[in-house]
């Protein structure tokens, strides 16, 4: 689904990051756009070093792009002190180490209450912070107040950054890996946890993630992302179940439990975004152009030559 | 090959940590078997005891750790050899790989002359042309061009260090590799082809493997044989296709839906936890030490303790559900 007018929650438009570097810029993020909704879970999808964590970054305004914009509820997204401490009070950040994210000497309250105060919330302080712990999960929250991450599990600890990020009424979450440093019985908790928060509260949550089961288990679209671009997007039913960029269906070809396709193990790790390739920026790994494919279907020189824009950014597809 | 000794028979293998106020209990009685060129998945979450099973195989404990029990390589105890016997055996029997692959490797030396330098510890006087082509088979072995042998680590990527760490735990040709989340820190694409290694090496040389992982999905698909762990004890075990498709032990069957199957409706929108934490080792429930997660549980399974007892063909469970169960549910 493309933008629709002022009914979008998130616009990223012609967005461009580049990293200079002693062998030259990368380009992370090549020219993105991308919308989403309110009380819609969007799957960002890709390997490690696609540019997934940098887009991110960007909306959230942690990173300046070189070109194009963000927009939030139809706000463009500005650098000043004030701009930017208000659109982090809209748009907030979670994390894959909930034990790194929090202060190891600050109590669960006060870890809770700082954002409160950063941001000078109406109410009473204290029970905003017991309806965000509650919201999230931690029950009865005043059991919580006094306790420090250490003497709380893992999971435990991911509810309360969730919770610092829910008591700001932020419209947006970003959440880049959220589970994947969590137990297996854990994960679907949490997972449940995000899901209960969007029917509420219809926040948009983009999850960044390489797990594909993740996108399945929460997600209502997918966009995958490769080299700096998205590649293919859409609806998690349809681009799960017949994917139609190749690089998707390598990615989905790799989860152990679809057993019915042939694996399609792509060599190599994720290419370097300092050298990105011309033509279609998977070709030089694509199964297509490998097993000759490609020529078959005469599109074996446009794959070399020509940067497919349309998505699925895909010679073969058109 | 399947002589009347197997390779690998752990007997009631006990852990037990010293601490402070109490001792910690991380494993309380574990049996495997394993046969030449076999694959054991061990699956379990944080705390159940998978990585201490791991570390007392090889004796890789911290001093002052009670290890009780049998742990028989070829029908040779490793929990009593000597010093000298143990370094022996560990590499050129049994090698460890681990998850950290970025840690485990010494940031200020060649990749090749880590290599280099277990294989001269090992096969003393073997000569400096001899090693370095040994060298270069192994990384090509995993998938490397042996030219990378004079990369430090940092020139490498995650995928190709946990690469070089598998081409060092298969320089004196073990025959029992055990890895431990050998692939959690990796992306899937390199996840795959690290898997597919593992296997191939299986194949080829008859590799035994004992792989751990709180990922049920990837040791189904990689592994023969499925043991589950909680709060340090199997709790069921069986082929693993069996397991993962019909598990017996209500633990087992939360450990298996958290994974969902792309394209099964009943895990779209619905992800599947378990509610609670793993208990503390030092304060065990009485009977079932699962009970208090267990959404299967009656009155029973707080009292009565529950043992691995016969669940259909070649499968165990440690539930009073299971069919072989003694105890009325």
């Amino acid at each position: 689904m493309s933008a629709e007018g002022n009914g979008a929650l998130l616009e990223v438009s012609g967005l461009k990051v580049e990293f200079p570097g002693r062998h030259g810029t990368a380009r992370a993020v090549d020219g993105v756009d991308f919308t989403m909704k309110s009380g819609e879970i969007v799957a960002l999808v890709g390997e490690s070093g696609c540019g997934k964590t940098t887009l991110a970054r960007s909306i959230m305004g942690l990173q300046r792009p070189l070109a194009g914009e963000v927009r939030v509820r139809g706000e463009t997204l500005r650098y000043g002190r004030r701009a930017l401490r208000d659109h982090r009070r809209s748009a907030q950040m979670i994390f894959q180490d909930p034990t790194g994210a929090l202060n190891a000497r600050q109590t669960i309250y006060e870890a809770v209450a700082e954002g409160v105060r950063i941001h000078r919330l109406p109410g009473n302080e204290e029970e905003v912070v017991a309806e965000g712990l509650s919201r999230a999960g931690l029950r009865p929250p005043e059991r919580f107040f006094t306790r420090y991450p250490y003497e709380i599990s893992g999971g435990q600890r991911q509810r309360v950054i969730i919770a610092g990020a829910m008591v700001l009424n932020p419209s947006l979450l970003v959440a880049d890996e959220p589970v994947s440093s969590l137990d297996a019985s854990i994960r679907g908790e949490i997972l449940a946890l995000m899901l209960k928060l969007v029917r509420e509260t219809q926040i948009g949550i983009l999850v960044v993630t390489h797990d594909l089961g993740l996108a399945w288990n929460v997600a209502d679209r997918v966009a995958v992302m490769y080299l700096g671009r998205i590649v293919e997007e859409g609806p998690t039913e349809e681009i799960l179940s017949s994917p139609r960029h190749p690089y998707t269906r390598a990615l989905l070809s790799v989860v152990p439990e679809i057993a019915q396709m042939e694996q399609q193990i792509l060599s190599g790790e994720a290419p370097d975004p300092t050298r990105i390739p011309s033509g279609c920026r998977f070709h030089p790994r694509c199964p297509l152009v490998e097993s000759g494919k490609a020529a078959e279907l005469g599109i074996e020189e446009r794959c070399r030559t020509e940067d497919p824009v349309e998505l699925p950014a895909c010679h073969a597809v058109r | 090959m399947s002589g009347q000794v197997p390779l690998l028979s752990v007997r009631d293998l006990h852990v037990t940590y010293a601490a402070a106020e109490r001792p910690v209990p991380a494993v309380r009685g574990v049996d495997i078997e394993l046969e030449v060129g076999e694959t054991l998945g061990l699956a379990g979450e944080s705390g159940c005891g998978k990585s201490s099973l791991a570390g007392a195989l090889l004796r890789l404990l911290p001093g002052g750790t009670e290890v009780t029990g049998e742990v028989l390589l070829d029908g040779e105890d490793v929990l009593t050899m000597k010093p000298g016997r143990l370094r022996a055996v560990r590499w050129t029997d049994l090698a460890i790989v681990f998850q950290g692959a970025l840690h485990t490797l010494n940031p200020v030396q060649r990749v090749g002359d880590q290599i280099g330098e277990a294989i001269r510890l090992h096969s003393k006087g073997t000569s400096h042309a001899k090693v370095r082509e040994r060298v270069g088979e192994l990384l090509e072995l995993v998938g490397l061009p042996a030219r990378r042998a004079r990369d430090y680590p940092h020139q490498l990527s995650g995928g190709q260090r946990q690469r070089v760490l598998i081409g060092l735990a298969l320089a004196c040709e073990p025959r029992l590799l055990i890895a431990d989340e050998p692939t959690t820190a990796l992306d899937v694409m390199v996840q795959a082809q690290v898997l597919r290694l593992l296997e191939d090496l299986q194949e080829r040389f008859g590799l035994a493997t004992i792989f751990i992982t709180h990922d049920l999905s990837t040791l189904a698909s990689v592994c023969r044989r499925l043991a589950v762990m909680y709060a340090g004890r199997i709790v069921e075990q069986g082929p693993s296709h069996d397991v993962f498709a019909a598990p017996t032990h209500p633990y087992t069957r939360a450990l298996a839906g958290a994974f969902p199957v792309i394209g099964d409706q009943a895990f779209r929108m619905a992800p599947a936890g378990l509610p609670g934490d793993p208990p503390d080792p030092r304060h065990l429930p009485e009977g079932c030490p699962f009970h208090p997660r267990c959404p299967a549980a009656v009155e029973t399974c707080s009292s009565v303790p529950v043992e691995l007892w016969p669940a259909g063909p070649g499968r165990a469970a440690a539930c009073i559900h299971a069919p072989g169960s003694p105890v009325p549910a």
